[in-house]
């Protein structure tokens, strides 16, 4: 109890997160609505503050606080400023979109913030309970905010679908969790680890380790546990969607590196063949299903599970070097996703949603600029350099390379191929087809300018790789050791 | 065989009959009043395991609190049962083939040899099992304990953000709104080709027939 004093110091991002969301919440009923921007205003303030208090307090020593429960390493500090600016550009491309669709409202912003403790605690989280608590803390905000626009159908039976699988999944890791436990009798990560060690494999853990894979999986998305994220995708409003799609993934991937590689090291022979199978179905999947698709919202899903597959592909070579490079394609990825929704966000305006492709149509001869991003943005995700989706890429095909998996890794690459089909069919669209409708864009300026800085950051993040290359790799490695 | 083993095994049998009761029974209220008895049993079994704590909460939340609001709901909603119980056979062999899968996963667990539940160490006389749950759970549970509270927080406010809805019956009005109103939200103007004058019909003919 001595040390109490230091233990809520490194939470203190947490607690930024924490109080500034109570207080949004209570500030919405006190101020007219016309005066909502406040709201927004503060919670742009709240994520800078906990950057703020994040970086002040970060050190390269790993600390932990809360008996053990709270880990403070470099990854953690990495992933939360990460998580920090995906967010904060969320705020910005939503806000006209929830304006114009009466959802302005402080609940938003509170859930969002209350969402992104959740990431936080699962990131920082060093115990599977308090894993578990985070990210039950992130869906149901999740699931609210999907259901959040209440007249919208469509989004009601996407949020009941996301909960009803998403309840399931959550179950199937708790479940995998109670075993860890039975074996281990510990639900400390690192004593998991060292117990795991001293004792012969058995069935029990194994089941365990399945369960927990499973789990991770429904998280991410990945094959054979992707069936919600088309639906989710498409049936959400555009802001929810690209909640779903992008910060969580980075929260997921924290939740993997603790559970699989501090947790359940021993067993890496094992979780090695769960990635790669997910891995190929993922990629083989996601693509082919992707090029059919005609809704822009439902394709960027299908592209998700494969990115997925390809962020699987790093991990599945179990080490050091492996990790590094999902790490870095799952940070690119982040980025790309939340600039590709910021497109269709900015295409859309009051009572008309630029979701299908052929809404994208003759983008150029409308707005040049915007045709531009999007092209960059595309050639990002399809992987074509000099943009840093190549990068992410070749990253992650090396390291699987390098760990011997030959004949998954040309398969990716042909998927690739396969891929790039559906990415330049929308560039064709902008740059070859005559524009539908002309309507002028509505999107306020300082979107279109961060939007602008964005995009074009893909492309500088291309031309310099070693920089977040070098930060992921970097932050990994001293908090593995 | 102990006195112990016998009041488990007489308790395990009613929990499980009770249970299968649950998704058997065809009266929704009947279902709700066999699930309160699974809790009753299951209480038991825990104080069997000198879980006194978990015991008495399990009764005072799940058949105190939870069951009985489950039961109003389950009285105000007039549940269409041959509704619910449509596709049953139909989904039947799947479930089956899943309930069997699962079967095999949990003797597989408890068959396993390494899987050796260690004698519990005799409690001292005063062991108080509150009070030592109470005291972990503000030490080295701590966080978790607070954030489980947070959970609840945004279960409350999710819940009040997807049901509480502006009475439909209130005159106010809201200027900002209203002055918001684009003209496309009023008034839709539909392009129609010209109307031209039909020519006239031959009547004559139809009366030849």
């Amino acid at each position: 109890m001595e040390n109490m004093q230091f233990d809520l110091l490194a939470l203190l991002p947490e607690l930024v997160i924490l109080g500034m969301g109570m207080f949004i919440l209570l500030l919405d009923l006190f101020i007219l609505s016309q005066n909502r921007s406040i709201l927004y205003g503060l919670s742009q303030f709240t994520l800078f503050a906990a950057a703020f208090f994040t970086f002040k307090t970060h050190t390269p020593a790993v600390g932990f606080s809360f008996s053990h429960m709270f880990i403070d390493d470099t990854l953690s500090d990495v992933i939360k400023l990460m998580m920090y600016l995906g967010t904060s550009l969320i705020f910005v491309y939503t806000r006209k979109y929830l304006q114009d669709r009466n959802l302005f409202r402080g609940e938003f912003y509170a859930m969002v913030l209350f969402g992104l403790l959740g990431m936080m605690i699962m990131v920082s989280g060093h115990n599977l309970l308090l894993i578990y608590i985070g990210l039950e803390l992130l869906s149901l905000c999740l699931y609210a905010l999907v259901a959040f626009d209440r007249e919208n159908p469509r989004a009601s039976e996407a949020a009941m679908k996301y909960f009803v699988l998403g309840a399931l999944a959550s179950g199937m890791l708790l479940y995998g969790m109670s075993m860890l436990y039975g074996m281990t009798a510990s639900l400390d990560v690192s004593d998991i680890a060292n117990s795991i060690m001293q004792q012969n494999k058995s069935p029990v853990l194994i089941m365990g380790l399945v369960f927990v894979v499973a789990g991770i999986a429904f998280k991410f998305g990945a094959v054979p546990f992707q069936m919600w994220v088309p639906d989710v995708y498409q049936g959400s409003p555009t802001p929810m969607t690209v909640l779903i799609g992008s910060v969580p993934k980075l929260a997921a991937y924290a939740m993997t590196v603790r559970l699989l590689v501090q947790g359940l090291h021993p067993l890496a022979l094992d979780w090695q063949d769960m990635l790669m199978l997910m891995a190929v179905l993922s990629i083989v999947i996601g693509n082919f299903s992707a090029i059919v698709q005609t809704n822009l919202k439902r394709m960027l899903a299908y592209s998700t599970i494969s990115h997925v597959g390809f962020i699987m592909l790093g991990m599945m070579s179990a080490n050091a070097n492996g990790f590094a490079s999902s790490f870095f394609y799952i940070s690119t990825y982040v980025l790309m996703s939340i600039a590709s929704f910021g497109i269709i966000l900015l295409l859309s305006r009051q009572g008309f949603e630029a979701e299908e492709i052929d809404d994208l149509k003759g983008l150029n001869q409308r707005h040049p600029w915007f045709a531009f991003l999007m092209l960059i943005i595309m050639f990002s995700m399809a992987g074509i350099p000099p943009t840093v989706g190549f990068y992410a890429k070749f990253t992650v095909l090396q390291a699987a390379w390098q760990a011997g998996f030959t004949w998954q890794v040309v398969l990716a690459v042909l998927m690739a191929v396969i891929g790039a089909f559906y990415y330049l069919n929308i560039v064709r669209k902008m740059y070859f087809d005559a524009p539908a409708d002309h309507s002028p864009l509505t999107a306020p300026v300082d979107m279109q300018f961060i939007l602008s800085v964005h995009s074009l950051a893909l492309l500088g993040l291309g031309l310099f790789p070693e920089i977040l290359l070098g930060i992921c790799g970097h932050s990994l490695l001293i908090s593995l050791q | 065989m102990v006195f112990t083993d016998i009041v488990f095994y007489v308790l395990a049998a009613i929990l499980l009959f009770s249970g299968i009761r649950v998704i058997t029974t065809r009266n929704p209220v009947h279902a709700a009043l066999f699930l309160v008895l699974a809790f009753f049993t299951a209480a038991g079994i825990w104080l069997l395991l000198q879980a006194e704590f978990l015991a008495i909460a399990l009764i005072l939340v799940y058949v105190g609190a939870v069951m009985v609001l489950f039961l109003f709901v389950v009285m105000m909603l007039d549940i269409n049962l041959d509704k619910l119980r449509e596709g049953f056979w139909e989904y039947l062999p799947m479930a089956g083939f899943i309930g069997l899968l699962m079967i095999v996963e949990m003797t597989m667990v408890l068959a396993d040899k390494n899987l050796h539940p260690g004698q519990a160490a005799e409690a001292p006389v005063n062991y108080s099992n509150t009070a030592t749950l109470g005291r972990v759970l503000y030490t080295d549970y701590l966080l978790p304990f607070e954030l489980a509270a947070v959970v609840l927080l945004v279960a409350m406010v999710a819940a009040i953000v997807l049901t509480l809805r502006e009475r439909r019956d209130s005159k106010s009005m809201n200027p900002s709104e209203q002055v918001r109103v684009k003209r496309n939200d009023r008034l839709r103007i539909v392009s129609m080709p010209a109307e031209v004058e039909a020519p006239e019909p031959a009547p004559a003919a139809e009366e030849k027939k």
